[in-house]
């Protein structure tokens, strides 16, 4: 048995295609936002950012001390008067001496990059592309290059720091090291991961 | 296409030819698929690539029967499989060795392609899923060299996930998203251990089903690079072809023997490849906190490297380098020539290739070294002449003085 068709009606049959196609990709999108989400920090991952104590009494000068928060390495490095004094000099050499153009808070914003000119916290992890640098403070150390005058060397891809994390230029590395949020429990001791109270410096 | 069946198949084969086109697609791919009769050397490299991608799949899963993806137990588990589980050292030997041959032969494959101009017209197709193939295949062994959780692992990882914080605006973000945490952690090594065994093999699979279909239709390319299907006897078939099998079954199966035996001498004499297939600082555990001294990728990946190291700015460091790979997609339309075979093409295309191939295998080095003022010097000289072989080549192909092409195959 046949059933004779005489016409088709061509334009319903596009505009109802049509509308099956937007309606199908309106839902395949809708389906794909759980997947898509699924991939992001789950809650586990969020709640490990506690903040971490750490103890400087015991540093000697010129010492870098390494810390873990959230996964990532935390330098405190004690500075010593010479170091200090080199800093500004480099001013003209750096690419942000300012730190205008780079990540710290409002209270590391300052000639040094922290709170206590002596002490200097930051995060380890070169801005390029997320290697942890190594420390050379010393000027013109050996396996630096000719007139290295002391700071962080990124052995992936040769970007360099000086003391206070400033990067130099001509470098893959695009701002200064980054400065986490930290304050001074006592004169010996650092919490990192959390601002200072209001009120306090 | 020749798909006549001559006799009349009986019994079980028949039964199933009913039911599935059995003796049809066996002849289309295989018993009466005409490829050129002058295939050399530089053609045993697909097949070989087929090889390989078969050792991955059967040792892969041999290793996941006794690889656990934790960030506490990885790196003890890929131990485990070295010392306690039987033949666990030659399943993963077979495995890590398999990876870096797999480049060796898709380099080599791909150098045939620019040698007699595979990809051009009617083969850009082929050459399009190649090079997809080529890019998954980047992706799926930069995922599985994140699972034994050493320290090259884990930086290697850190450096190639934060190329994606270079893009604007949406960078940072979507590198915490691929990462799944704030940091590289066991997230991300489930993650890509997910994606490592299950979704980009079946990728690969496809891909390669594409690769050969698409091959087949518009017929394989010869050194000569001369078209077979011009001339054909009064059956239709071509004068200058001989049917894939018994011709080059058995032929490719000599390059099969040959390449074995290379292939047991690495993995039985030296496993590591020098240093090169399993990197030192790799046989010691990830430490978030201290990145090894020298950082290199596998040897496979340095060329590319080389160029996101050569260039002093985040972004465009790692934009040159999406572009290095990118560009090689649009060989089919950049190379503007009519003449396939190099042994018929002007100086012009031999001397740029020439500096191709010295730019991808100075690169290659340089990635391996660290970086001094010396090499960064280097690898952007190599850059530069890299990227001027795509950016010569549409110029120069289009005047090319090239020699007469023979009407058949020589």
């Amino acid at each position: 048995m046949s059933i004779e068709i005489h016409e088709v009606n061509v334009t319903r049959r596009k505009v109802l295609t049509a509308a099956t196609g937007v309606m199908g990709a309106a839902g395949a999108t809708f389906l794909a936002v759980p997947f898509v989400s699924s991939w992001q920090p789950n809650e586990r991952a969020k709640a490990a950012g506690a903040p971490v104590d750490v103890d400087i009494s015991k540093m000697k000068p010129g010492q870098m001390l390494t810390i873990a928060w959230r996964g990532k390495p935390i330098w405190v490095v004690r500075r010593t008067p010479e170091m200090l004094a080199m800093l500004p000099k480099l001013n003209d050499d750096v690419k942000d001496p300012f730190s205008n153009s780079s990540k710290q808070p409002a209270y590391a914003k300052n000639e040094f990059r922290s709170t206590k000119a002596e002490y200097f916290v930051v995060i380890g992890i070169c801005t390029h592309l997320g290697c942890s640098p190594l420390y050379r403070p010393a000027v013109g150390s050996d396996d630096m290059v000719k007139n290295w005058r002391g700071g962080f060397f990124c052995p992936c891809h040769g970007s360099s720091f000086d003391l206070a994390g400033r990067v130099f230029p001509d470098v893959p590395a695009p701002t200064n090291l980054v400065v986490p949020p930290y304050n001074y429990l006592s004169a010996t001791s650092i919490r990192i991961g959390e601002n200072p109270k209001a009120g306090k410096a | 296409m020749s798909n006549e069946t001559k006799s009349n198949p009986s019994g079980l084969l028949s039964w199933l030819d009913h039911r599935y086109p059995l003796i049809s697609t066996w002849n289309h791919h295989i018993g009466q698929y005409y490829a050129p009769k002058n295939f050399n050397f530089w053609y045993f490299f697909g097949a070989l690539a087929l090889l390989v991608l078969v050792n991955q799949f059967v040792t892969g899963i041999w290793l996941t029967m006794s690889y656990k993806p934790d960030a506490l137990e990885a790196f003890n588990s890929v131990e485990y499989i070295m010392r306690d589980v039987n033949w666990g050292w030659l399943i993963r030997y077979l495995h890590s060795t398999g990876a870096s041959a797999f480049f060796i032969v898709v380099y080599l494959h791909m150098m045939r392609g620019l040698l007699y101009g595979s990809y051009k017209e009617p083969r850009e197709l082929v050459w399009i899923i190649g090079m997809l193939l080529f890019f998954v295949l980047m992706a799926e062994a930069f995922m599985g060299y994140l699972l034994p959780w050493g320290q090259m692992s884990y930086w290697g990882a850190q450096v190639i996930i934060s190329l994606f914080g270079a893009i604007p605006v949406i960078g940072p973000d979507l590198a915490t998203w691929v990462k799944g945490d704030y940091v590289i952690s066991d997230v991300t090594l489930n993650r890509f251990f997910a994606l490592h065994v299950i979704a980009l093999p079946i990728v690969l699979i496809i891909l390669v089903f594409m690769h050969i279909v698409a091959l087949h239709q518009v017929g394989s390319n010869n050194p000569d690079g001369v078209e077979i299907k011009k001339y054909k006897n009064e059956k239709g078939l071509p004068l200058d072809g001989i049917t894939f099998h018994p011709y080059y079954s058995v032929k490719d199966s000599m390059g099969v023997v040959f390449f074995m035996f290379f292939f047991a001498v690495v993995v039985f004499y030296m496993p590591d490849g020098g240093g090169y297939f399993l990197e030192a600082p790799n046989f010691e555990p990830a430490n978030p906190l201290k990145t090894p001294a020298h950082i290199a990728p596998v040897w496979y990946f340095t060329p590319f490297y080389a160029i996101l190291r050569a260039i002093p700015d985040k972004l465009m460091g790692v934009m040159a380098m999406g572009a290095s790979i990118g560009i090689l997609f649009t060989m089919p339309w950049l190379d503007r020539c009519k003449v396939k075979s190099i042994r018929y093409r002007g100086v012009s295309y031999k001397v740029l290739l020439a500096m191709f191939v010295v730019s991808f295998v100075v690169l290659g080095w340089s990635g391996t070294q660290p970086a001094t003022p010396e090499t960064t010097k280097l690898a952007r000289i190599f850059t530069a002449t890299y990227f001027l072989f795509f950016i010569i080549l549409p110029y120069t192909s289009a005047r090319e003085k090239t020699k007469p092409v023979p009407e058949r195959l020589t």
